[in-house]
């Protein structure tokens, strides 16, 4: 295996929180080279525009869509780029998953503050779940989820269900890699938005195909015990 | 009035604090807080870690206005959909102008993580953040 996966594979870049000192202090370089300390505002490099990332509107691309054809063209290069590193077909579904993961970090996010003061975090199992399969799905792909059920016979798994992946939609596996499903994209994007609201779960990707929709995708999704625990104590407090 | 204002991660990690006093009614913006007290001023505050874990799941809105008392301070806090929390100790109960700083605030925060170089947890050293709760701090409290 050329890769060592990380203690922590989700949260690659968080430092140490041991090492944070409370106050943020002016930037101080670290290096001992021997070029000029930049001054703090100095060393800021601005985009043409002098405009930084604080100065872009979050609510300006609401309804602006992407170009499939591009991004078709994006997900074939990142797939390409995770294959080349990996040896085998869950490595490659977890590489996609952990590039999901960070979208998934900041969609949460830029989703709850776009609803403005309506916005309400999500407690409930079943609220999340709905939150991802109409708010995250609408505006991922512009349509809802197409089916949320929960397992027969395990308390902990709920599949949320799509008949055609956009992100498949230009994708055909080898046969020899048949049970891979590039939408574990996707689903790295859905446990990135479970985790970020507490809900801790492992989110796959299963290729289910029916007669009528031969792309159809299971995300299955998997609580972990203290999500349900606290379901649990919920519920119960509630009359 | 002052006020001590702080961010803190998901592993109870701070990303970000800043002491600062009122602007309203001629105040310099200076925090005056007594120094035995300055130096508990955080133990407060992260001590109301608790409660803020405990509103979070009863109380569904962003802000969760004051969560914690000590003797005369109080501690208001704000959870963000990814469970970052800002908190912010102050001596005199404000519940819209905190509100309103809090969603200023929120809304430099999310700016932030849409930095593809910024991941959850880390620290904010940026400039223009530090800037933008300054200004949101002046202009509110």
């Amino acid at each position: 295996m050329s890769l060592q996966p990380p203690t922590s594979p989700f949260v690659p870049f968080s430092p140490n929180p041991a090492l944070q000192p409370g106050t943020p202090s002016s930037t101080t370089p670290l290096s001992i080279a021997q070029k000029p300390p930049p001054v703090s505002s100095a060393s800021l490099r601005y985009a043409s525009t002098r405009r930084s990332i604080y100065d872009r509107n979050l609510n300006r691309t609401q309804r602006a869509e992407l170009s499939k054809a591009s991004f078709a063209f994006l997900f074939g290069e990142m797939i390409q780029y995770a294959q080349k590193r990996v040896s085998g077909i869950q490595d490659l579904e977890k590489k996609l998953n952990i590039q999901g993961y960070s979208i998934g970090q900041r969609l949460l996010e830029l989703l709850l503050f776009r609803e403005g003061r309506s916005a309400k975090r999500e407690t409930r199992i079943l609220g999340i779940l709905q939150f991802i399969a109409q708010t995250v799905y609408r505006h991922l792909f512009n349509k809802p989820a197409d089916g949320l059920e929960r397992s027969h016979d395990k308390d902990d798994e709920y599949m949320l269900i799509d008949h055609e992946p956009v992100v498949n939609t230009y994708i055909s596996v080898p046969k020899e890699i048949s049970l891979l499903n590039c939408a574990a994209f996707v689903a790295g994007i859905i446990e990135a938005v479970l985790d970020g609201s507490l809900f801790p779960a492992r989110v796959t990707a299963h290729s289910t195909p029916t007669d009528q929709y031969p792309g159809r995708t299971v995300y299955l999704i998997k609580f972990e015990e203290s999500v349900l625990e606290r379901e649990a104590m919920l519920a119960g407090g509630k009359p | 009035m002052s006020f001590y204002f702080a961010i803190i991660g998901t592993r109870d990690n701070p990303l970000y604090t800043y002491e600062f006093g009122t602007s309203k009614s001629g105040g310099d913006g200076v925090a005056r807080f007594r120094e035995d007290q300055r130096s508990m001023n955080q133990f407060i505050l992260h001590s109301s870690l608790d409660m803020v874990e405990e509103v979070q799941w009863t109380n569904r809105d962003l802000y969760l206005k004051t969560v914690d008392r000590f003797n005369n301070l109080m501690v208001s806090g704000f959870v963000t959909g990814g469970n970052i929390k800002f908190l912010l100790l102050h001596d005199q109960k404000a519940e819209d102008p905190i509100r309103q700083f809090f969603t200023e605030v929120h809304e430099a925060y999310v700016k932030t993580l849409m930095n593809p170089f910024y991941e959850v947890d880390m620290r904010i050293v940026s400039v223009v953040f530090d800037q933008r709760v300054r200004a949101a701090a002046r202009k509110y409290l």
